[in-house]
């Protein structure tokens, strides 16, 4: 009797820890955010102290241009930075789908950029874009070149957080793409190879359109992962010069640590995160589109 | 055989951009690399950058603290750096045990149990990856220092990173756990093991590789994160990614001895990368192909 009802409670005992874990570390504070961003609130408060504004926080936003310019940087950056990487991705991808010998060994090397801690990978690139003795700097001097001002002007540095970021993150895509050109049937492939497709047709017409269902969620996965990046953005520039490379989540955090500002920057949070919720449902609801398309075709030839 | 000799028929183009792809994305690292083992006034002088002697001081600077012996060079030791080390190798590795040990449970009575579906799993997996740590700051800053009292210690940092980490675990773990053959658990249950000793003794070992790849990335972002530890710890607490940013708002920068501390940073991950990239890319890969 006694080890049924163990047996009963196994899957509760097995769960609880994580759950517990999740409430207190996840779920509360996501909750007490939303709290927040009604309250002007100072760090030096307790909450209980703080006074309940409404929608202040929110309605503020709209008027306030640093905010309204960060949102537009973050818009920016992700969609120029995902642009390039999806292009370059898939190029290289397309172009290394054969057997050649190190492909392995190249994927590796490719993963290191990602492991590397962002803090690292912004110090590296601000020493390379360094006035003097960064080595894009040197070498156009060398070349007899004038210098470029690649992190101290407003429209240079955002260029160089982009290089930045498509050197961190291309890699992500190759990959994601390699292993789904190398899942793609066989048989297809061949067909259309004995109908006579030059490579550039099996690309365009076979290959991208069956890649679709993964492309789509690698895209959505890296602008996702694009509105999230902040590190390295924060070593190299650090949101400047002026707000020229102020992503969202920087200036959330400054907002919270510079000007004390906790409502406003909860209320931040909660535009950052619902962008992201819209991205992440489009992707779940795509996902199941597919799923369901699939399906029906798998009935439809079971059918016929 | 067969396979060698249509591999080698490739033409050398491919060969050519695939140098120039590693040089690509391994230059900057080695530019770290080589900068780290020079003086400043190598960094700064304007001859070519190939051409200088490497040197050990930068490490030694940072690490004098745990040095048996005391380097000639350093005047003053700065203990701040290898207090960070230690403090960022602890907190890295107490949370991946524990995300590990939870995560591995609760995958294993989602699927064994059927608890929720695994449609219900990937959702809440989808949306965790959402949540960028810069949202989760003001929430764990406020409860952390005023409900929980657990601002500056280990416990309330690690407790955020195994929460960050846990619904990939998770999702991860549980991939692997469906293939494990049920039969097996069946015939431990009729030898008379318990529910704890066929979780411990027959599922754990069969899914190593679920384990070690949800263990790396883990330990990579418990290892890299910056700004919640930035919040959260403080003097004797922090983290190695938050004093180097502390170092970079002085004026001079010192980039060799920056790049050194970098360098240590990067080490760790660059060594999972190269003995467990198979384990990295099958995470990675499976968020994207399988949803």
């Amino acid at each position: 009797m006694k080890s049924a009802n163990l047996n009963k409670m196994t899957p509760y005992f097995f769960i609880a820890p994580a759950g517990v874990v999740l409430a207190l570390g996840l779920l509360y504070p996501i909750a007490y955010m939303v709290y927040a961003s009604f309250l002007d609130w100072n760090p030096s408060q307790l909450i209980g102290e703080a006074d309940w504004v409404g929608f202040k926080n929110y309605s503020n936003l709209w008027v306030d241009e640093a905010f309204k310019e960060s949102m537009w940087v973050t818009l920016k950056f992700a969609f120029i930075v995902v642009s390039i990487e999806i292009v370059i991705g898939l190029g290289l991808a397309l172009l290394l789908d054969r057997n050649i010998r190190g492909i392995s060994a190249l994927r590796t090397i490719f993963i290191l950029p990602m492991m590397i801690a962002p803090i690292v990978v912004g110090l590296m690139w601000r020493y390379m874009y360094h006035p003097s003795v960064g080595i894009f700097n040197r070498t156009l001097k060398d070349l007899g070149f004038e210098s470029i001002p690649w992190l101290s002007d407003s429209t240079w540095s955002l260029v160089s957080i982009i290089i930045a970021d498509v050197w961190q993150w291309t890699p992500f895509i190759f990959i994601l793409c390699l292993a789904a050109l190398q899942s793609l049937p066989r048989s297809t492939l061949e067909a259309a190879r004995i109908d006579g497709a030059n490579a550039w047709q099996q690309a365009l017409y076979i290959k991208i359109p069956l890649m679709m269902p993964v492309l789509i969620v690698t895209l959505l996965l890296r602008l996702i992962d694009a509105f999230k990046v902040l590190e390295v953005i924060l070593v190299m520039t650090n949101g400047g010069p002026g707000l020229s490379t102020e992503i969202m989540a920087l200036r959330i955090s400054r907002t919270a640590s510079e000007f004390r500002e906790l409502g406003a920057a909860a209320a931040m949070s909660n535009y950052l995160l619902m962008m992201l919720l819209l991205l992440t449902i489009s992707m779940f609801l795509y996902n199941k589109f597919v799923e369901q398309r699939r399906q029906k075709m798998l009935a439809l030839a079971e059918g016929g | 055989m067969m396979k060698n000799a249509s591999e080698s028929r490739q033409s050398p183009a491919f060969y050519a951009l695939m140098v120039a792809l590693v040089i690509m994305s391994v230059g900057p690292i080695i530019l770290m690399l080589t900068t780290s083992l020079k003086l400043n006034v190598d960094v700064m002088s304007d001859t070519s950058s190939l051409l200088f002697t490497p040197t050990l001081k930068n490490y030694e600077t940072v690490l004098c603290d745990v040095l048996w012996y005391a380097p000639e060079h350093v005047d003053y030791c700065n203990p701040t750096f290898s207090r960070a080390l230690g403090n960022s190798i602890f907190i890295a590795l107490v949370s991946t045990a524990i995300t590990l040990i939870l995560g591995c449970m609760a995958a294993y009575a989602l699927v064994r149990f059927k608890f929720m579906g695994r449609g219900a799993i990937s959702l809440t997996t989808l949306m965790m990856r959402m949540v960028p740590p810069a949202v989760l700051l003001v929430p764990v800053f406020g409860i952390w220092t005023f409900s929980y009292g657990l601002d500056g210690t280990f416990t309330g940092i690690i407790l955020v990173y195994v929460a960050m980490n846990l619904p990939f675990v998770i999702w991860i773990l549980q991939s692997f756990i469906v293939q494990v053959p049920i039969q097996l658990e069946e015939a431990a249950k009729m030898d008379g093991a318990n529910p704890l000793q066929i979780f411990f003794l027959v599922v754990l070992p069969v899914i190593k590789p679920g384990l070690a790849a949800a263990a790396i990335f883990t330990f990579r972002i418990a290892w890299n994160e910056f700004l919640l530890a930035n919040a959260l710890l403080d003097r004797n607490t922090r983290t190695v990614p938050v004093t180097i940013v502390n170092s970079l708002t002085e004026y001079d920068i010192d980039w060799g001895v920056i790049m050194a501390t970098g360098m240590l940073l990067a080490i760790p991950p660059i060594i999972f990368t190269f003995i467990a990239s198979k384990q990295i890319i099958t995470g990675m890969t499976a968020g994207a192909v399988k949803g």
